[in-house]
């Protein structure tokens, strides 16, 4: 029950309230943003952090998922180190900016601001945000190197350091990380939406300690983690006990051409959940290593995935428990490169959940998503213009079969809530021209309920000269069908030079593919896996796809027996 | 000239609304019926039925329809094909990369026109309109000779890249036209010519595919009008708050889609105007869903960027209502974790709260106020003391409370999310709440109003006169209107400022055209004009209003700076300015009406007197005067607690709270902060 004074009125109140200070944080951060990735894509995040520990009070509703529970990490850390003196202490007006991946991060481009809110002349919380910047410099534009084997090819690392000091930026600080990385001259608008909203968040903080007191905010932040505890436990209670277990498989590092396992076994507890990775693969060569918070993170994400309604906040996560990662690729150290982490390994980490806890909870958990960010870049020259361009497709895929439906088609990635840009943009932009824009057919896994469909378009280089390079993942094997469903279909890419057609040996990832005029890339994008006995699904159903040209008569016949 | 009657009617998903305005005398005549559906024309006609209306004695008909919104949430759309770029078929179906909600990987999407209804053929522009690929008219023909074998209604022809270059759009269409059997058929880059190929895609599929249903019911309408004496125009409503003629809508049907929120709107806009409130924010509680927008100055805010549902984005310029999922039929509870909890699920119209009587079972905001004695119990019978009884049981015994205080326990809550949404509303569009004043309209915004005001700390709440049909009220008081964007998307410094003032002029000479072709009285025509901007590198944009249809270079890069300023508290000076759409609206101006008449006069009382008392709970049972709003006097000062009741809503005054009237009879509610 709630504690003497603090009635279970103004406990929702207070609730609503502070979770609407990180939305309007949110807010005010995509708005004023410059940066596409942030600005249009949402590849940004906002929280509240407790003063003793950086533990999550509360985080936005419209952030990236994949930073559900990330940003406590570095806040600790930051709490840590000035507690140690490693950091220099706050005063009023401090903002710490910071992107070591080993100090509680995800990887270099995701850039976190962390401010101390004071309250009568002592910390009374942190505010942080992430924000996905372009570019942090290194090998490759936008950071994404397929085949970098060290941090240091990835781009500038920063220890939490003052980058405003009393409310002030500091300019030194500024030009060392302006000379560092590319596009440097919009940064300085992302920077102040950046603080911005810390700033906006502080004063909606102030009004709601103004109008309840501190000390019943206190209560109300020490009842919500309590609250939310509970709330996760009551979900775990549907899990009938037990051991479940699942894998999943990275295509490569990107590197070494050799597929990297998660092992995954769930186990109720009476403490919660234990989420055990031993078996893991080791560290490996090139960037797909994860670190231990993108993870944690990514445990958590899925966790929310399968439980919507449980509110981010520490209290949530304290019943789930993660083993078996030291010494694995889920725990990488500096300085192993972990670019691939956010956006790759996250996903295939969800994925392994997905696939344990289906077990336990058919109804509510979903076969496998596409679960690949579809990272394309082509960076080149463009004659016409006269200039360089670094441009990204991002694309969509087949979300998994479930007790209730087919997939979605075309669905974002697990970990994003971002959409892809329009073909027009694109072609307006770059010297590119899309063949093709079209359902990957074929491409959903068999299944009572079959997978969704992925994305298959193909991209002509039209003047100038270019490179291309993948991230991409499932390449190797399809997202994994549940309950007797099947695997959807694999990632394809396809590049054709002069008439000859090259598909890189990594299949998903490869990098600094020369391109010249006419040359093309072709992307099949997974499929979702299918739920339940393909047998048991309705013919009229499986005539209708065929109709509609999603399979073609052999391929129904083979995967469901159609005889239409 | 005279000015002769003018009727508003709206039809709203239960009750059908009627105004008929007599500017000569000065009288009022309203009708409330039930709607009508799926054809919502024997409503209309039953509504002027019951206000015993002579329909030769009346000069104009306006009328706000949801058929086209029913049609396209209900997916009940005419049949139609399309026709589209080799490589594309499968754009309306993609989408852009995106799941329902933020979490939770479930969830279906059907796409407007179905697969093996969407046809390709050989032709390919590039970025800047350049023929990469000719059309191949042949294919054309063949493509719409087979969807008409397959018994399609409506074409669409939609192109990549036709905004910046409509020729294969419009040669497709002719040939098209050859054998197409009607003349439904819609080119993508008429309604919207804007780069985004999904976006401007289902715009032209939403359109084509309502367009039929929406003309057949006007034009039904229209006759049965005439058959019983009206010898005018039937005008309609359009999402952007305007109206435009019944011969003209079905052209762009898709406009209609938004109208029944727009029409609310514009009524809020006029009243506001009468009663010297330009600033307002309007909440208008429904069952199901709350409605929200920003009035500025006397306009209301219109966006090209509205999303109907999800992944349904309909690009045309429309009033900006957002749309907040709490109305009274929000249901409470206690989470697992035991957290009180209320909405998102909703008990909607049926089964409704429990109070309803209607089998609903579980506790609901509508069911709390009941029993809080904001409702007149009475008007509930044996279902309010169900809805205690359930109160007591999902609620107040889990938490501990009282029955009351549970009550009170799940409004205040349900205020709490409803500020919150309102307040994310205004900061989007960069505004602080509590420069405005709170429009509340709708069956169930009255109640909550003066609540959310102080949550809001906004200083005062505005309820007109009439809350329950304002919509109906929005028909008559519209304007005419007719909105054109055309997108540049190049750097102010490098657009020739000869363009900007061509396209203007020509945008508002073609508004001008349409609205002379209309033969109602008009005080006026005016044009406004406006620049959507960016800063080079951004993608959100912010529009800007311009004095002129010539305004400079310096002007317009002065003006989005300033704008941006207002909006973000940052100056960029070193990034240059990039100007993205060129909009102009034309408005037709109507003349004003005398909202005073809206309630009876010689109804009205020298003093405010309470009809009965009643207790209400205001953290504690307070014996509260009761008083019936039409009896109210024009000079009218009241101090909370107070409970106004009229025929279509509930006002609540909480104590402390000062309530007076203005000329026009709205009641203004004072709330201390």
């Amino acid at each position: 029950m709630t504690k003497p004074g603090l009635d279970p009125v103004t406990l929702a109140v207070l609730q609503a309230g502070l979770q609407q200070v990180c939305d309007e944080m949110d807010l005010t951060f995509s708005r004023a943003a410059f940066s596409p990735v942030i600005a249009e894509a949402d590849d940004r995040s906002d929280g509240i952090y407790s003063a003793e520990d950086g533990s999550l009070i509360a985080q936005g509703s419209k952030g990236l998922p994949v930073f559900v529970g990330v940003m406590q990490f570095s806040t600790r850390t930051i709490i840590e180190r000035i507690r140690s003196g490693e950091t220099a202490a706050p005063e009023p007006g401090d903002i710490y900016i910071v992107n070591d991946p080993y100090l509680g991060g995800t990887h270099l481009m995701d850039v976190r601001f962390a401010m101390p809110v004071w309250w009568e002349g002592r910390i009374f919380c942190w505010l942080s945000n992430t924000g996905h910047w372009p570019d942090t410099g290194g090998a490759v534009p936008g950071g994404f190197s397929a085949s970098a084997i060290s941090a240091e090819q990835e781009g500038l690392r920063l220890p939490p350091v003052k980058l405003f000091k009393k409310g002030v930026l500091d300019t030194e600080i500024y030009q060392i990380i302006c000379s560092n990385i590319r596009v440097s001259e919009q940064r300085i608008g992302d920077v102040k939406a950046q603080a911005s909203a810390l700033l906006v968040g502080a004063e909606r903080l102030a009004g709601l300690m103004d109008r309840y007191g501190d000390d019943t905010v206190t209560a109300a932040i020490a009842e919500m983690r309590g609250l939310a505890a509970r709330q996760m436990r009551a979900m775990i209670d549907l899990i009938p006990p037990g051991t479940y277990r699942a894998t999943a498989i990275v295509d490569s590092d990107g590197v070494v051409n050799e597929p990297l396992t998660i092992a995954l076994s769930v186990t109720t507890t009476q403490q919660g959940l234990t989420f055990d990775f031993a078996g893991s693969s080791l560290p490996c060569m090139g960037p797909m290593n994860s670190v231990r918070a993108t993870t944690l993170s990514s445990v958590y994400l899925a966790m929310r995935h399968i439980f919507p309604d449980v509110p981010i906040s520490a209290g949530a996560f304290e019943p789930l428990h993660v083993i078996g990662i030291e010494g694995t690729f889920l725990d990488a150290h500096y300085p192993r490169p972990v670019s691939g982490c956010a956006a790759e390994v996250s996903q295939r980490i969800a994925e392994a959940v997905f696939a344990a806890l289906v077990q336990a909870l058919p109804d509510r958990v979903t076969a496998a998503p596409a679960g690949t960010s579809g990272n394309f870049g082509l960076g080149g020259h463009d004659p016409e213009k006269g200039r360089d361009f670094v441009m990204y497709q991002i694309s969509g895929g087949g979300y998994g079969g479930n007790a209730d439906h087919d997939g979605l088609s075309n669905g974002c990635s697990t970990i994003g809530i971002s959409k892809a840009p329009p073909v027009e943009i694109m072609e307006q932009n770059f010297p590119v021209l899309y063949r093709r824009y079209a359902l990957h057919e074929g491409s959903g896994g068999a299944g009572a309920h079959r997978g969704g469909f992925g994305l298959d378009y193909e991209i002509e280089l039209l003047r100038g000269h270019a490179r291309a390079s993948f991230v991409m993942d499932h390449g190797r094997v399809g997202p994994q069908g549940v309950q007797g469903g099947m695997d959807g279909a694999v990632n394809r890419v396809e590049v054709t030079r002069n008439g000859d057609v090259y598909v890189p040996p990594h299949l998903s990832k490869a990098q600094d593919i020369t391109l010249s005029p006419g040359d093309r890339v072709r992307v099949r994008t997974p499929g979702g896996g299918g739920y339940g006995d393909p047998a048991g699904r309705d013919p009229a159903l499986i005539a209708e796809d065929v109709r509609l040209g999603r399979y073609t008569a052999e391929q129904a016949k083979k995967l469901w027996n159609w005889q239409g | 000239m005279m000015a002769g009657l003018v009727a508003g009617v709206d039809v709203g998903g239960t009750f059908t609304d009627l105004v008929i305005f007599d500017p000569d005398h000065g009288t009022v005549r309203l009708a409330k019926v039930p709607t009508s559906l799926p054809n919502q024309a024997p409503g209309v006609l039953a509504a002027f039925d019951a206000a015993g209306a002579d329909l030769s004695a009346i000069d104009l008909i306006v009328h706000g329809t949801t058929t086209t919104t029913n049609a396209v949430l209900e997916r009940a759309l005419c049949k139609t094909g399309l026709i589209t770029t080799e490589g594309f078929r499968d754009v309306l179906e993609l989408g852009r990369r995106t799941r329902p909600q933020a979490y939770g990987m479930h969830g279906r999407f059907v796409p407007i026109i179905p697969r093996d209804l969407r046809l390709e053929v050989p032709e390919r522009l590039d970025a800047r309109g350049r023929v990469l690929t000719p059309l191949d008219e042949v294919a054309v023909e063949k493509a719409a000779l087979a969807l008409l074998e397959m018994g399609c209604e409506s074409l669409v022809i939609h192109f990549l890249h036709a905004y910046a270059n409509p020729e294969h759009e419009k040669r497709a269409a002719e040939v098209a036209a050859r054998v197409w059997h009607n003349d439904y058929i819609t080119m993508g880059h008429a309604l919207l010519s804007e780069s985004r190929e999904y976006e401007r895609g289902v715009t032209a599929a939403v359109n084509a595919s309502v367009q039929p249903l929406l003309e057949r019911y006007v034009s039904r309408l229209a006759d049965q009008l005439a058959d019983r004496g009206y010898a005018h125009d039937l005008l309609v409503m359009n999402g952007n708050g305007g109206m435009v003629s019944a011969r003209l809508v079905s052209k762009e049907a898709v406009k209609t889609v938004m109208s029944g929120p727009a029409s609310g709107v514009m009524a809020a806009v006029a009243t506001g105007r009468r009663a010297g409130m330009p600033d307002l924010l309007t909440y208008d509680m429904g069952g199901t869903s709350t409605d929200v927008a920003m009035i500025r100055a006397g306009k209301a805010p219109v966006s090209n960027e509205i999303e109907v549902e999800y992944a349904m984005p309909i690009h045309v310029p429309m009033v900006d209502v957002r749309t907040v999922g709490a109305g009274g039929g929000s249901i409470a509870r206690i989470d697992a974790g035991g957290l009180l909890r209320v909405g998102p699920e909703s008990a909607g119209s049926t089964p409704g709260p429990i109070c309803y009587g209607r089998g609903g079972t579980r506790v609901t905001i509508s069911d709390a106020n009941l029993i809080l004695g904001r409702l007149p119990a009475e008007r509930f019978g044996q279902a309010a003391e169900a809805a205690r009884a359930a109160m007591h049981d999902q609620i107040a015994r889990p938490l501990g409370l009282s029955v009351e205080q549970a009550a009170e326990a799940v409004v205040r809550i349900a205020n709490t999310h409803m500020a919150g949404a309102i307040r994310m509303v205004s900061i989007s569009l960069g505004a602080d709440p509590r420069d405005f004043a709170l429009f509340a309209f709708g069956g169930a915004g009255p109640l909550h109003a003066v609540a959310l005001a102080r949550e809001l700390a906004v200083p005062r709440v505005l309820i007109p006169a009439r809350p329950g049909i304002t919509n109906a009220l929005g028909c008559v008081v519209a304007d005419l209107r007719h909105d054109f964007v055309r997108t540049l998307n190049r750097p102010l410094d490098s657009v020739d400022i000869e363009t900007v003032h061509a396209v203007l002029a020509e945008q508002e000479a073609e508004g001008r055209r349409l609205i002379a072709q209309e033969k109602i009285t008009l005080t006026g025509t005016r044009a406004e004009y406006s620049a959507d901007m960016q800063f080079v590198g951004q993608t959100h944009l912010l529009r800007v209003p311009l004095p002129s249809a010539t305004p400079g270079r310096e002007e317009m890069q002065r003006l989005f700076e300033a704008a941006y300023h207002a909006r973000f508290r940052v100056d960029l000076p070193s990034i240059k300015a990039n100007l993205v759409n060129l909009n102009v609206s034309v408005n037709g101006m109507r003349p004003e009406f005398d909202l005073s008449a809206l309630i009876d006069p010689i109804l009205r009382k020298d003093r405010a007197e309470p009809m009965a008392s009643r207790p209400v709970w205001f953290g504690g049972w307070v014996e509260t005067p009761v008083y019936w709003r039409d009896h109210l006097p024009l000079a009218l000062y009241l101090t909370g607690p107070a409970i106004i009741e009229q025929m279509d809503t509930t006002t609540i005054v909480e104590p402390g709270c000062v309530v007076t009237s203005d000329t026009d009879g709205n009641l203004i509610v004072t709330v201390p902060q």
